[in-house]
């Protein structure tokens, strides 16, 4: 029993990062429909921003705080220059546009830092922390905390501002929008924006326990994309969930079903995604869109 | 001095003119119809307005010549169109999308909501519904109801009545007539001429991009050629 529930938290650990990145990229595909596959390598280099920061002598908070700005910054600038000229074009152009990001980003990545897997010192100690007899260790928990808070922040941000409602006019129905008076090219800038942020916190807290490396989220890009389309690929709620569930679903695979281990456990996401489509093709927190007409 | 006046503009999409030289005025407090038959150009000249679609020639409002007009910036100048079709944000509450009328002023306050409740009884039933699961004539209200959160001084309304029951029809043209009373400008394109000119203090009829005809509502209602051509009686 303890060790189930160590692997649960575990579970949710990671899952809180598939999360943040599923969320990161759900807001963008309904904010403009553009699939961004440079999502993940967009978190590694925040990563390597914030561990740079780190090395030059800042605490991990301070760092950590500067990093997300600087995401901020970044995520608005690169919708600005590179994807803005090209929105609203094919989709094929896009998805390639964002794919040859990634490639860029990476390329960054190994040119400025190298491509020797860096130890990242987290915040949070990897000793354990007794909770009621379990033994918990205290990153996982730390990095459940973070994620969380990111999501609900970002939440409360799109819920109960101005702003928030302001960006999800303009994701609705564009057009209309402007009509409102509302700028929805800042809006869209805005979204990039704040996906870098979730993505510099899936970055951040999943450069403890991967290594710092160019490719380190490669494989969680994967599972985000699955924890995304598993909660309904327009579904903010469904995109945390989505990432919290696989998380664990993996971590208990991975320990109890002995001939999956390590290897099999991309397969075994994408088997849970097939089945649940084949029942919900619109994933499971996913409308399919109600109008009368 | 009249609150919108439009010389000479023109407009076209791609290939096609839509608009050949419309000249036209509205005073400030004014209810104004445009009719025509389909594709005479009423809808281009309300975006010629609004800023939705590229002119040539002069638009004035408030006086000034407005150059760059965009849909966001004449927003913010006071100006609300409500196009054809309900444009409404579908996934969001109803309540949402009244809030997001009032994205020009500064913060939504529980006066004008009430305000348009109380227009709109049905609306305050529905208010945490979305959108996209109205009626058509709640979404008609809920379009209209958005246009009175931002207060506008000139108002734009294409085919309020398309497609609506007679007793919506008549509820919404009754709103539009208390907020003329209240102050704001209207223009309101009609293809229900009998309808926009019992309403309308004045109208102008459009055919093939231009204005031939203009003045006082009931002139144009007794007019021959309108009587025989619009109003079918």
């Amino acid at each position: 029993m303890a060790n189930f529930l160590q692997q649960v938290v575990s579970g949710l650990a990671s899952g809180g990062i598939y999360g943040s990145l599923a969320l990161a990229i759900v807001l963008i595909h309904r904010a403009t429909g553009v699939l961004n596959f440079a999502q993940g390598e967009m978190a590694t280099l925040s990563a390597f921003v914030c561990w740079t920061l780190i090395d030059h002598g800042w605490a991990f908070w301070p760092a950590f705080g500067a990093t997300i700005v600087l995401s901020f910054a970044g995520g608005v600038a690169l919708q600005r220059t590179v994807i803005r000229p090209i929105q609203g074009g094919p989709l094929l152009g896009v998805v390639i546009l964002t794919i040859g990001l990634l490639i860029a980003i990476n390329g960054l990545d190994t040119w400025i830092w190298g491509g020797a897997a860096k130890q990242f010192h987290g915040p949070f100690s990897t000793a354990p922390i007794n909770v009621a007899g379990v033994a918990f260790s205290k990153q996982d928990i730390g990095v459940i905390a973070i994620s969380i808070l990111a999501v609900v922040l970002i939440g409360l941000l799109f819920a109960k501002t101005k702003l928030g409602l302001g960006l999800r006019a303009a994701a609705t129905n564009p057009d209309e929008a402007r009509l409102a008076g509302v700028c929805v090219p800042a809006m869209l800038a805005l979204g990039w924006g704040l996906a870098a942020v979730l993505g510099a916190v899936a970055g951040v807290m999943a450069a403890p326990s991967l290594f710092l490396e160019p490719n380190m989220m490669r494989t969680v890009l994967l599972y985000a994309f699955a924890a995304a389309v598993l909660g309904g690929m327009d579904s903010p709620i469904g995109a945390v969930i989505g990432g919290l569930v696989l998380g664990v679903l993996l971590n208990l695979v991975g320990t109890y079903v002995h001939w999956i281990g390590g290897e099999l456990r991309l397969a075994v996401a994408l088997a849970v995604i097939l089945s649940v489509l084949l029942v919900r093709p619109a994933g499971l927190f996913g409308q399919t869109a109600v109008r009368r007409v | 001095m009249p609150l919108l006046e439009l010389r000479d503009v023109e407009a076209r999409y791609g290939e096609i003119r839509a608009l050949h030289g419309v000249t036209l005025s509205v005073a400030e407090g004014d209810f104004v119809a445009i009719l025509g038959a389909n594709g005479a150009g009423k809808t281009t000249a309300l975006r010629a307005i609004s800023g939705t679609v590229k002119t040539s020639g002069d638009v004035l409002y408030d006086g000034h010549k407005i150059f760059r007009r965009t849909p966001e910036s004449m927003a913010r100048r006071g100006v609300a169109h409500v196009p054809e079709g309900r444009g409404t944000f579908m996934t969001l509450s109803v309540l949402d999308n009244l809030r997001i009328g009032a994205w020009v002023r500064r913060g939504t306050s529980p006066r004008d909501l009430a305000n348009v409740f109380e227009f709109f009884p049905r609306l305050y039933e529905r208010r945490d519904q979305q959108a996209g699961t109205l009626s058509g004539g709640e979404q008609q209200m809920l379009a209209l109801g958005r246009a009175m959160m931002a207060k506008p001084r000139l108002l734009l309304l294409d085919e309020p009545s398309l497609g609506l029951a007679p007793l919506v029809v008549r509820e919404i043209f009754a709103t539009l007539g208390r907020m003329n009373e209240s102050g704001t400008t209207i223009v309101v394109v009609e293809q229900n001429a009998t309808l926009a000119l019992r309403a309308a203090k004045h109208a102008f009829l459009l055919e093939a991009g231009r204005v031939v005809l203009g003045g006082v509502a009931s002139d144009l209602q007794a007019n021959e050629s309108v009587r025989r051509s619009y109003l079918g009686y």
